[in-house]
């Protein structure tokens, strides 16, 4: 991978909010603001008694050296003078300059140009969350719409997996370094990415990650999506300011119920009583995007299970548990058991913790 | 003058001979023991002076040197008491020495002279058999427990004064019960006592026809300690040697006193339990968990809640059939011929796939699946989840009751046995991958399914093994000589999914 041709003045700049990413990490409070500052305000705003040494190292910046460290660090460079940047980031008040591509960079360039969904969602999500947020994006990559998040563990990940499972595309966004997986335990997720989709960065590969590039991150996640999915937040989440970015970014949002009684539904349905789209499965999502008939790739039902089956896969499929299931089949207990391990043997349904068969695909 | 007596040291849950030597000279009044004994046997002579004294006898005045034979086996506990008094006691005349001969004798004193319950007569009484002793003098409280040994003849005597009565001459007082076969067993619970849980059920039949070890999966409260509990009460009853050794390891541990044990035990020991308690050890080594379910269960319950240490002292013993322990240069063996269960929740709050009532992470998802995996998990045949009954379940009658299921059980290990004659192993959970190849016959559409399976990546190459193994019970549940593609299917379905294999593919 070789460093793409981003200008100076975009890469300095890029360089100053890493280099003054200490500061502002105390300001953290109103950093879409501070974003949006230029060069000199910024510097006056947040550097505070090293804004003299800041001016010094700016003057001196090498934007030859900055090149060459992306490409050793196998980042690629894309500025916002660029004809590839994604133009879903001009809606932004404080657009990045630099996006850091670990990954092709044509296959971002194509990727931002097509449809994306953003799905959001807690990084401590209940089992059927992070179900719902892998057959959602299963769902999406299936029809070819790019799935973008934010590659955190829990709901993000869930969502970045089920749309790489369906051979689909998905972008992460990362809050620095996208040449490194964070958080680090995804590794494995962040070489599917970078292989089948990108993992994109504002800010340059010697950057430490501190607290005000999550909101910072998240914007570029509103943005980059045409439509926003809640899948589980908690009260004042990550991703319910993502959802509110989006809809200051005039995105249409959806959310995905859960059970009332969980606080990790409290955001979904907070956004849904706010007239978020409820989304139940990826044809909610495909129609906000292309209209009711408008869908770009038949999601189409794939193989269905033998006729001798199905009254058990339909039975499993309305949600009640195996022995249920058996009865309203009607099969004993022995032959039901065999038709469970024939459907998972097919792949029609997986086994979650607790002995309960969700559906696949 | 010199007077040998003979008694027994149990040795692990062995009994070895010991000759009780005693002399007494004259000389400044003296009592030595000797002979490696442990605390309780240097203690002994306290008791034994006091005991001899408030039987009525004189304590001989003179040098008493009293040696346990043979010197190099280490002798714990006062079961050493009687044989030792008894010894004086000839030693000094006061009881006729000539009598000893063909007696062992066993029992702890109190310093009133009665003999007190001790633990591991059975052990003793058939070490005296072996050895051609003709009588055994022990506790009256041991005295049914002794005479499960035939061809001894057991005195069962209150004290000191009236086991040195029967020496004299005396009539051996009768034995407290005739019969020690109709100390029966407690009642054992009952399968009719379970409703709904059809596939745990199913398992637990599966599990007790073929010998396979059997993991329940569910939410606290559902009912997995229930359906372990009454996993016994279908087993094939002990044969009477089984019963024999049953009762012996359970005699030596001290936690049994009377009678033949007929039922199988059960054995539940609590999470918090350390290595040496659940596989034997200590000083001197006392039979583990693992011992004390020989010929039964183990059941473990909230496995991923057990130390590693703890569940991996249970490897050799599930290997091997038993547990090597050594101490100094010495090494014994325990018997641990158990079937092993054991229960977990699915995810450490318990409620995953209940409604939507998990609060677990992925990460503590993932850590408590690491818990699980391990050695010990790969020694388990069947998973089946256990779930809350329904509320119409619950009124329905009982599906099955113990008597009918212990009769397919038996059906089935009859023609387990019938078929791995000859092989070393008694049913389908012992056969090794050699016996699987050989005995294991399927039907076409059966060896299509499992090859599917396999391909899929659904089962490794252990897995497919225990599918087999397992497959070959259910088959031997319904009589069927070769096995069914619906055999195969069943099988699948309660496999044992470890580590990766119990998480979704994603």
């Amino acid at each position: 991978m070789t460093g793409g041709s981003a200008c100076d003045e975009c890469l300095a700049r890029s360089w100053l909010l890493g280099r003054l990413a200490a500061h502002l990490d105390v300001e953290r409070g109103r950093i879409i603001a501070l974003l949006d500052l230029g060069e000199e305000d910024l510097i006056r705003a947040v550097a505070g008694r090293d804004a003299a040494a800041v001016r010094a190292e700016r003057l001196a910046f090498d934007a030859g050296a900055y090149r060459e460290r992306c490409a050793d660090a196998g980042l690629g460079l894309i500025c916002r003078c660029d004809a590839g940047y994604p133009s879903a980031l001009w809606a932004l008040p404080a657009e990045p300059a630099v996006l850091h591509v670990a990954g092709q960079l044509p296959r971002l360039a194509a990727l931002t140009a097509g449809e994306g969904v953003a799905i959001v969602g807690a990084r401590r999500a209940s089992p059927y969350a992070l179900e719902a947020a892998r057959s959602l994006a299963r769902g999406l990559g299936r029809a070819g719409v790019t799935v973008i998040s934010g590659m955190a563990s829990g709901i993000d990940a869930a969502a970045h997996e089920g749309a790489l499972d369906a051979r689909g595309a998905s972008i992460a966004v990362l809050p620095a370094a996208s040449q490194r997986p964070y958080p680090p335990a995804a590794r494995a997720l962040h070489g599917r990415l970078i292989a089948a989709g990108a993992v994109v960065s504002e800010l340059g590969p010697d950057v430490a990650v501190r607290r005000w590039m999550f909101p910072a991150r998240n914007r570029l996640i509103a943005a980059l999506g045409a439509m926003v999915v809640v899948v589980a937040a908690r009260r004042r989440s990550g991703a319910l300011l993502t959802a509110e970015l989006a809809q200051t970014l005039e995105r249409p949002v959806g959310a995905v119920p859960g059970q009332v009684t969980a606080p990790l539904s409290w955001g979904p349905h907070a956004l849904i009583k706010r007239g978020a789209f409820l989304v139940t499965e990826p044809a909610d999502v495909l129609e906000v995007l292309f209209g009711s008939d408008g869908v770009p790739v038949a999601a189409g039902p794939g193989p269905a299970p033998a006729a001798e089956l199905q009254p058990l896969y339909e039975a499993l499929a309305d949600g009640h548990a195996p022995a249920e299931a058996f009865q309203q089949a009607g099969l004993d207990t022995v032959r039901g058991l065999a038709a469970l391990a024939a459907l998972e043997l097919g792949g029609f349904i997986h086994r979650r913790p607790g002995g309960h068969f969700s559906i696949a695909g | 003058m010199l007077a040998r007596v003979a008694t027994f040291a149990i040795d692990g849950v062995q009994p070895r001979q010991v000759w009780v030597e005693v002399d007494l000279r004259a000389g400044l009044p003296a009592f030595t023991i000797v002979g490696l004994g442990d605390t309780a046997v240097r203690e002994s002579r306290d008791r034994i002076r006091a005991a001899i004294l408030n039987s009525g006898f004189k304590f001989p005045d003179g040098r008493i040197t009293a040696n346990l034979a043979p010197a190099f086996l280490r002798k714990a506990g006062p079961g050493f008491d009687a044989a030792l008094a008894l010894g004086v006691l000839a030693a000094s005349a006061q009881v006729p020495a000539a009598a000893l001969a063909g007696y062992a004798v066993f029992g702890e004193l109190s310093l009133g002279g009665e003999l007190r319950d001790s633990p591991g007569a059975l052990a003793v009484a058939e070490g005296a058999r072996r050895a051609g002793c003709a009588r055994l003098i022990v506790p009256r409280s041991r005295a049914r427990e002794a005479a499960l040994v035939d061809g001894l003849g057991v005195v069962a005597v209150p004290s000191l004064r009236a086991a040195a009565d029967v020496l004299s001459g005396a009539k051996p007082p009768p034995l407290p019960d005739a019969d020690p076969r109709h100390s029966g067993p407690r009642q054992a619970p009952d399968l009719a006592d379970v409703r709904g849980q059809q596939a745990p059920l199913l398992a637990l039949e599966i599990a007790a026809a073929g010998g396979h070890n059997l993991l329940f999966e569910g939410a606290p409260g559902t009912g997995k300690t229930m359906l372990a509990r009454r996993l016994p009460s279908i087993l094939p009853p002990l044969s009477r040697a089984e019963a024999i050794e049953v009762t012996r390891i359970h005699s030596v541990a001290g936690v049994h006193a009377d009678g033949l044990i007929n039922s199988r035990p059960f054995r539940a020991p609590h999470h918090t339990i350390s290595p040496a308690g659940l596989a034997g050890g200590g000083s001197p080594p006392r039979p583990g968990e693992a011992t004390l379910a020989d010929h039964g269960v183990l059941f473990l319950d909230e496995l991923s809640e057990f130390q590693r240490t703890s569940l991996d002292a249970l490897r050799q013993p599930l290997e091997d059939g038993h547990v090597t322990i050594v101490r100094g240069q010495r090494s014994l063996r325990f018997p641990t011929r158990f079937m092993l269960l054991a229960a977990t929740n699915p995810c450490p709050c318990g409620f995953a796939g209940v409604d939507d009532r998990c609060s677990c992470g992925e990460v503590e998802l993932r850590r408590h699946r690491r818990r699980l995996s391990g050695p010990l998990l790969d020694r388990m045949d069947l998973l089946v989840d256990v779930r809350r009954p329904s509320d119409e379940e619950l009124r329905r009658p009982p599906l099955t009751d113990s008597t009918q299921a212990a009769a397919r059980v038996a059906e089935a290990r009859e023609r387990q046995r019938r078929r791995l004659a000859g092989t070393g192993a008694a049913c389908n959970g012992e056969m090794d991958v050699r016996l699987v190849g050989s005995r294991v016959a399927l039907q076409e559409g059966a060896a299509e399914e499992l090859g599917r399976a396999y391909r899929s990546g659904l089962l490794s190459a252990r897995g497919r093994h225990r599918v087999l193994r397992v497959a070959r019970t259910v088959a031997d549940l319904g009589a069927r000589d070769r096995i069914t593609r619906e055999d195969i299917l069943l099988a699948l379905s309660l496999r044992q999914r470890t580590g990766a294999e119990l998480t979704v593919p994603s």
